[in-house]
């Protein structure tokens, strides 16, 4: 198991690698110069020049790229250009909120994904199976900024019970994570019930029903096992679409996250903490699909020997 | 001869297969009654598209500083916005916007990754190597997010947002397309084909691209309701249509100052979204079933 991991791990070189070299190239095709952005409109030629020399941004795209590979080795992710502020500082008081959200959001879509797919298999071809099944197709359709929008209206406008923004209460979390979650829940919901379904039709169900097993051990304790890993992959699939969504559900409620971050640099060009960012994200989304892959190992062990 | 023979029992077998599928496909979906309620939908939508500018009841950009911010009403169906142009015209109109910009992005993915996923596939070593690794990349990116940053490149407007979907849409297409192809490259008549000394491109096109078709509809039509989300959702965000246009997800966008207003003004269009992606799903679903039964669920 242990090699396994280290090997998982030491693969992942390469692909990060190219995915710091395509971030790096991304961000200085953004059209715009962040060092007469910087300098504002009075600047002269000579001031904007004397910037672009002490920010690096004279020396050739080679050059500058060693210098992030460098900087990004030893924990410095470069300053802002927008405020000077080193951007791990702004990342700081930005990446627990998101972080929070992300998991507050599919903690309660594993839970609910698994408990309406576990209805809509057990109750297959009757109402509660059309239910969960309507519900998850809806959950997939459906925009999360409008699901959020409407929530707002609805609970903070209308009853007042939840804030329409920020993070001042952990109240403030509930909307914005339940608007994140539904799609995902939703495709929970739909690989639970058919993996279940599937599981539910071989042999060693049938033989521990015949051993006498109640029909509730014969799903929790044998089918529902073995329909987790399905559900762990779907999962770790997500949740770059958690992450992505992440932006417009934060723009949504005025969450100060990484995602409004993200949309705010672009608009002003701050290449390194755009930079940081996308690397940030896809960080992330490499980590978590290699601990599913990780758990994935660990529940099936035939995979390890690939 | 005889090769002449085969060619032509090949062709009328196709036919059949061809006429019996479509069979299929229509006693399947009567079947599958709410495969066939989408369809129906999205006959509806499509004549929307068609002829919205002679349906919208009045001219999608036409203001009414008498009529502010009404809720709906038989005079306007879906109320008015702030400029008091009328709300339901302006869905009508967007849904050309917000149904070509989805379709034509899927479309031009789907267009990209199916060459490459052919190429991969056919030619193996280092052409399927390269396109491969490339999508591992590619992959380690969450959708959004790479939209976002190539909207960012390109700058806003819908045409990027095109461009940015499809982007995002090429390495899925591509690697299904090159799976596919792995397992029809495989087949006896192909390796008939390539002894007989047919030509490489030829093969691919006659014999390999036409096997791969049915997976390209499902897989189109499961895409084109995300990347209609997608699009709204960039728009949401300022970086797709204009903000003011009658589109979708800047509707909405623009309906965020006007919380606890006009709820209408959030409500209408995106439920718009909402049942236009629903009837997409659906009918993706129905296609799928019928089209390639071993992915069903």
């Amino acid at each position: 198991m242990g090699s396994y991991i280290v090997k998982r791990i030491l693969g992942l070189i390469p692909l990060l690698l190219a995915v710091s070299f395509v971030i790096f190239i991304f961000v200085h095709l953004i059209p715009g110069d962040p060092a007469r952005m910087m300098a504002g409109r009075d600047a002269t030629n000579e001031e904007v020049e004397a910037l672009r020399v002490s920010l690096g941004l004279d020396k050739s795209l080679v050059e500058q790229y060693f210098v992030y590979m460098k900087g990004l080795l030893s924990g410095d992710l470069g300053h802002s250009l927008r405020s000077n502020v080193p951007v791990t500082e702004l990342f700081s008081d930005r990446f627990l909120p998101s972080l929070q959200l992300s998991l507050m959001s599919i903690g309660w879509a594993i839970a609910m994904g698994i408990i309406m797919g576990v209805i809509a298999a057990v109750f297959r071809g009757k109402w509660p199976d059309y239910l969960s099944t309507f519900i998850a197709i809806s959950g997939i359709s459906v925009p999360n900024f409008w699901l959020g929008l409407v929530m707002i209206q609805i609970f903070a406008v209308g009853f007042g019970w939840f804030p329409a923004g920020g993070i001042e209460t952990w109240k403030s979390y509930i909307m914005p994570s339940f608007a994140l979650g539904a799609g995902i829940m939703a495709m929970i919901t739909r690989f639970t019930r058919s993996s279940l379904v599937q599981t539910l039709q071989e042999d060693f169900i049938r033989t521990a029903r015949s051993r006498g097993l109640n029909e509730k051990s014969v799903i929790f304790g044998h089918a529902l096992k073995k329909s987790i890993i399905t559900v762990l992959t779907i999962a770790g699939l997500q949740f770059g679409y958690l992450l992505g969504g992440s932006v417009v559900v934060e723009a949504v409620f005025s969450f100060p996250g990484m995602g409004r971050l993200l949309i705010d640099s672009i608009q002003f060009r701050d290449y390194p903490v755009v930079q940081s960012l996308l690397l940030i994200f896809s960080l992330q989304f490499i980590l978590v699909n290699l601990v599913v892959d990780i758990l994935y190992g660990i529940f099936n062990p035939k995979i390890r020997y690939n | 001869m005889s090769n002449t023979n085969v060619s032509m029992d090949e062709i009328t077998m196709e036919d059949e297969k061809a006429e019996s599928m479509i069979k299929i496909l229509i006693r399947s979906f009567i079947k599958n009654k709410l495969a066939l309620a989408s369809f129906i939908v999205l006959i509806f939508l499509l004549l929307i598209v068609i002829f919205g500018p002679w349906i919208a009841p009045y001219d999608a950009s036409e203001t009414d500083y008498d009529s502010i911010l009404e809720g709906p009403s038989l005079n306007h169906l879906a109320g008015t916005d702030e400029f008091g142009k009328d709300v339901f015209s302006r869905l009508i109109i967007g849904a050309r916007t917000s149904l070509s910009v989805g379709f034509s992005a899927v479309l031009l993915g789907a267009v990209a990754g199916t060459i490459l996923g052919l190429l991969s596939g056919f030619f193996g070593g280092w052409i399927d190597r390269i396109i491969m690794r490339t999508s591992d990349v590619l992959f380690a990116f969450p959708d959004l997010i790479l939209a976002i940053g190539m909207v960012a490149i390109l700058g806003p407007g819908l045409k990027n947002v095109v461009i940015a979907i499809a982007f995002f849409s090429t390495p899925s297409f591509a690697r299904i397309i090159r799976g596919e192809t792995l397992e029809i490259k495989q087949r006896l008549f192909i390796e008939a084909e390539q002894s007989l000394g047919a030509k490489k491109g030829r093969i691919i096109l006659k014999h390999v691209f036409p096997q791969t078709v049915p997976t390209i509809i499902v897989y189109i039509s499961m895409n084109v309701g995300g990347a209609i989300i997608s699009a709204a959702s960039l728009s949401f965000l300022g970086l797709g249509a204009p903000p003011g246009s009658p589109e979708w997800g800047a509707m909405l966008s623009a309906s965020r100052e006007f919380v606890g207003q006009g709820f209408h003004l959030i409500l209408f269009p995106g439920l718009a979204v909402f049942i236009t992606v629903l009837a997409l799903n659906l009918f993706g679903d129905g296609l799928r079933d019928v089209l390639d039964p071993k992915t069903r669920d």
